[in-house]
């Protein structure tokens, strides 16, 4: 029993990194753009988020407040996500460079900046970069009390996690609230199932891919600085966050762009990516133990294309960009 | 009626670099009345209403609405003008259901499915459509979807309907709804304009009839004052001599027959329906109808391209032997010693390699004959070359890639590479459109030396002047059908127009 409570606290934690690069990826493909720099964008938010925090404490000593830490956080990777899938935009939006190519380039891109910043901080800090011991603990503290936490086996699978999963949580229902319920998400899906339909109907379609993709973009790189604010107790780590992007993007194609899908998939995919180290199968290698989500993924991509539903379909334009003058 | 002007549109010009696509153009659009824009393809009819739909803007002349210039600049204006137009071409989001599909884009305040619901049920009684508000679009038919497009222009509170060519994709009851809703509409006090092309859906439900013809304004008569025969001959015109030379074949053979061919497109619409012809050796027939009557299927069965449903298609080889071509590949009907070839309509798309040079797309005909893994470029490199030299193709070098030559050299190359495959039948479609009279004239030589060589020569064309005066016999398609085939040397233009446009109509009246 506790190891299970253990594996679905470990699996939440893990989660909850692959729900922000989900759920902003999600945003984003419903735009029309698949932004394949998913994992160069949580590099940088890991990189950047480490960085807001780590001189806002060196900034603020002592006195420095553990909710103020984790927003600082939070902002600094968002704009760097924002930032990063800024680029992409205009290179394909605007410019309309082919987006599977831009978005390789992104995520080596992304990748190089957020190990060029994990390093340098590291040089510059003289060999290691750290918050202190408190705001450690302000981000990998839950926000519940003790009473509801202390409940037997519902208390810590339901209320022991961290601001963020709550968070995400938050963003994945409003997210969906957005696109199924209001003008604009209904327009911003519009734009992503047929273009010309939503420019002849007079949809700015420039502005809704642009907000799309960067604020996704952004909700993504928040991903990368949980992953290094808890997994990785806010140490640099290059090595984790490899491969955590990528995942992401599979986990949209699993969610079938529904944002609440994401909450229990992001979940599921944590529990099979940390399951090798929890829960040993004998005459398993655990390299084949650790493709585990991908093999989901390829399933879920052949069942949901049989069944054939026009619902569980990828966005119809995605992948493409919008020429007014093509018919 | 009294008359009630909706739309006036007066002196209209409109040039696409030097091609005039509509001159000097006179149009009346009155309330409570339906006008049908009759022209062949190419007249500039879906060019005119553009202009109303706030999609072009004229060169020349002036729109007015009740009597005040106006000028319409995008589509959103077109609708606060209270003008919809419904193209051909539906825009809709496949996911959404018509009533999200209705609402897309409008901006008042907040968004109230229910309330819009309400209001689409409440447009479709007063008109009699059938649609469900809440079905998805991927779920429709094409029909379904036509009426979710008039039912969004209604609920933008047009007046002023355009339905460009809306029986094109409808099967005969589905048009007989249509043209029903039209007269609920015209009942309603609604202006109506349908462009098209088909005589008898003219006569069946419009009120005017405005003629153009080749951009030109032609005249403006009352349906019920005019007849179907009159209306041909303002729209095709008198027959102009072009004189091309048309030699006559001594020995003439049966090559090719095709009986009873029907071909199904995947909605389940007959494109072919039982053609049945023959094709002779030292012949050109030519191919005439109104565009999508069932030409481009025709050629592709023939080639093995297309799916045949039902029939036969016979090829006489010079021993006199017959072989069968129905269910063979392109590939299988080559291997068989089948001497086809195919000129098709698209000539960058399906004919030649755009990137590619003339060596290349040379070589796209004959690299099967090579051996080994490696490419033999001395043969097509001078059969490129030869056709280089023979047709006058203008180029840098024959590596030169073949998408940024001149539409007319384009033709040359594919005209060339497959006459030089030596074929016993060669098909062409459409094949000096878009060409300027010169190129088009060596075209014309072209198949008449193939002619004489004896080869079976298809020619699917649309300007009916060249077909009276290049083929030998004509063939007229309408709506999949063989409505006729004619001598092209005693025929008239009249004749085959008749047949182009009406042979539907006949069969309805049976």
């Amino acid at each position: 029993m506790t190891t299970l409570i253990t594996l679905i606290v470990a699996a939440v934690t893990f989660g909850t990194v692959l729900m922000y690069g989900t759920l902003g990826e999600i945003l984003t493909e419903k735009s029309g753009n698949l932004n394949l720099g998913v994992e160069g964008i949580m590099y940088m938010g890991g990189a950047f988020g480490l960085a807001g925090a780590f001189y806002y404490e060196k900034a603020a000593g002592a006195a420095a407040s553990g909710p103020v830490a984790i927003t600082l956080a939070i902002l600094a990777a968002f704009a760097a996500g924002f930032a990063a899938s800024a680029i992409y935009s205009f290179l394909t939006i605007t410019l309309r460079a082919n987006q599977n190519v831009t978005g390789l380039a992104l995520s080596i891109f992304g990748t190089g900046i957020g190990q060029f910043v994990g390093e340098f901080m590291r040089v510059s800090e003289g060999g290691y970069v750290a918050l202190s011991n408190h705001l450690k603990e302000a981000f990998s503290a839950t926000i519940f009390p003790g009473f509801l936490i202390n409940i037997p086996v519902i208390g810590r699978i339901l209320f022991s996690h961290t601001v963020f999963f709550y968070l995400a949580i938050v963003v994945a229902i409003l997210m969906f609230l957005f696109l199924k319920k209001t003008r604009y998400g209904m327009y911003l899906t519009a734009v992503g199932e047929s273009p010309s339909t939503s420019d002849a109907a007079g949809i700015n379609i420039t502005k809704y891919k642009y907000l799309a993709t960067t604020i996704g973009g952004g909700i993504s790189a928040i991903g990368g600085m949980v992953y290094i604010m808890t997994t990785a107790g806010c140490v640099w780590n290059h090595e984790g966050l490899s491969g955590v992007g990528w995942l992401a993007v599979a986990l949209v194609i699993f969610c079938m762009w529904r944002p609440l899908n994401a909450i229990w998939g992001s979940v599921l995919f944590g529990a099979m990516m940390i399951m090798y180290l929890r829960v040993s199968i004998p005459f398993i290698p655990t390299e084949l133990y650790k493709i585990l989500p991908y093999i989901v993924t390829v399933i879920v991509l052949v069942l949901t294309s049989m069944r054939n539903s026009r619902d569980k379909q990828p966005p119809a334009s995605l992948g493409n960009n919008y020429f007014r003058e093509e018919r | 009626m009294e008359k009630n002007c909706a739309i006036e549109m007066k002196g209209i010009t409109k040039r696409f670099g030097q091609v005039v696509a509509n001159d000097s153009i006179d149009l009346q659009i009155n309330r409570g009345e339906v006008l049908a824009l009759l022209g062949e393809n190419g007249s500039g009819k879906t060019t005119l209403m553009n202009m109303l739909s706030g999609i072009y803007q004229p060169d020349e002349g002036e729109i007015l609405k009740d009597g005040k210039t106006i000028y319409i600049r995008s589509p959103r204006e077109a609708y606060e003008y209270g003008i919809g137009m419904i193209h051909q071409h539906y825009k809709l989001v496949e996911v959404f259901t018509s009533t999200q599909n209705i609402i897309l884009g409008l901006n008042d305040g907040r968004m109230d499915l229910k309330a819009a619901e309400n209001k689409v049920n409440e447009i479709c009684d007063r008109y009699g459509f059938e649609i469900d508000a809440s079905e998805k679009v991927y779920d429709m038919s094409v029909s379904q979807k036509q009426t979710v497009e008039i039912v969004k222009v209604l609920y933008r509170g047009a007046d002023i309907l355009i339905l460009d060519e809306p029986t094109a994709v409808l099967t005969p009851q589905e048009t007989k709804k249509l043209f029903a809703v039209l007269r609920n509409m015209k009942a309603d006090g609604k202006a109506i304009v349908i462009i098209t092309h088909k005589l008898n859906e003219v006569m069946e439900v419009s009120d005017k009839v405005t003629v153009l013809r080749k951009g030109k304004f032609i005249g403006t008569v009352k349906t019920s004052e005019t007849n179907p025969q009159a209306l041909t001959d303002m729209m095709v015109g008198h027959a102009v001599s072009l004189n091309i030379d048309r030699p006559l074949y001594p020995d003439p053979r049966k090559k090719m027959i095709i009986e009873n061919l029907t071909c199904v497109d995947e909605e389940g619409v007959k494109k072919l329906d039982s053609v049945s012809f023959t094709a002779n050796t030292g012949e050109i027939l030519g191919v005439a109808g109104i565009s999508g009557s069932g030409q481009k299927e025709l050629l592709e069965a023939i080639t093995g391209l297309y799916p045949v449903k039902e029939g036969s298609v016979r090829f006489i080889k010079s021993d006199g032997s017959e072989v069968e071509l129905v269910g063979l590949t392109p590939k299988k009907i080559r291997q068989t010693g089948v001497g086809m070839a195919f000129v098709p309509e698209d000539r960058l798309g399906m004919g030649l390699v755009g990137s590619m040079g003339m060596t290349g797309n040379m070589l796209l005909r004959s690299w099967k004959k090579g051996k080994g893994a490696l490419i033999h470029k001395k043969e097509p490199e001078a059969l490129a070359n030869k056709v280089m030299e023979e047709l006058d193709v203008i180029t840098p070098g024959v590596n030169y890639p073949v998408r940024r030559l001149s539409g007319g050299n384009v033709q040359k190359v594919l005209v060339g590479r497959e006459i030089a495959s030596e074929p016993e039948v060669l098909m062409t479609a459409y094949a000096v459109r878009g060409l300027d009279i010169n190129t088009s004239y060596t075209i014309y030589n072209l198949l008449t030396e193939q002619k004489m060589k004896g080869v079976a020569v298809l020619y699917v064309g649309e300007d009916l002047d060249v077909l009276l005066e290049l083929a030998d016999r004509i063939l007229v398609l309408c709506g999949g059908q063989v409505a006729g085939v004619v001598d092209a040397r005693t025929t008239t233009k009249e004749e085959i127009g008749l047949l182009m446009t009406q042979f539907n109509a006949k069969e309805d009246e049976r």
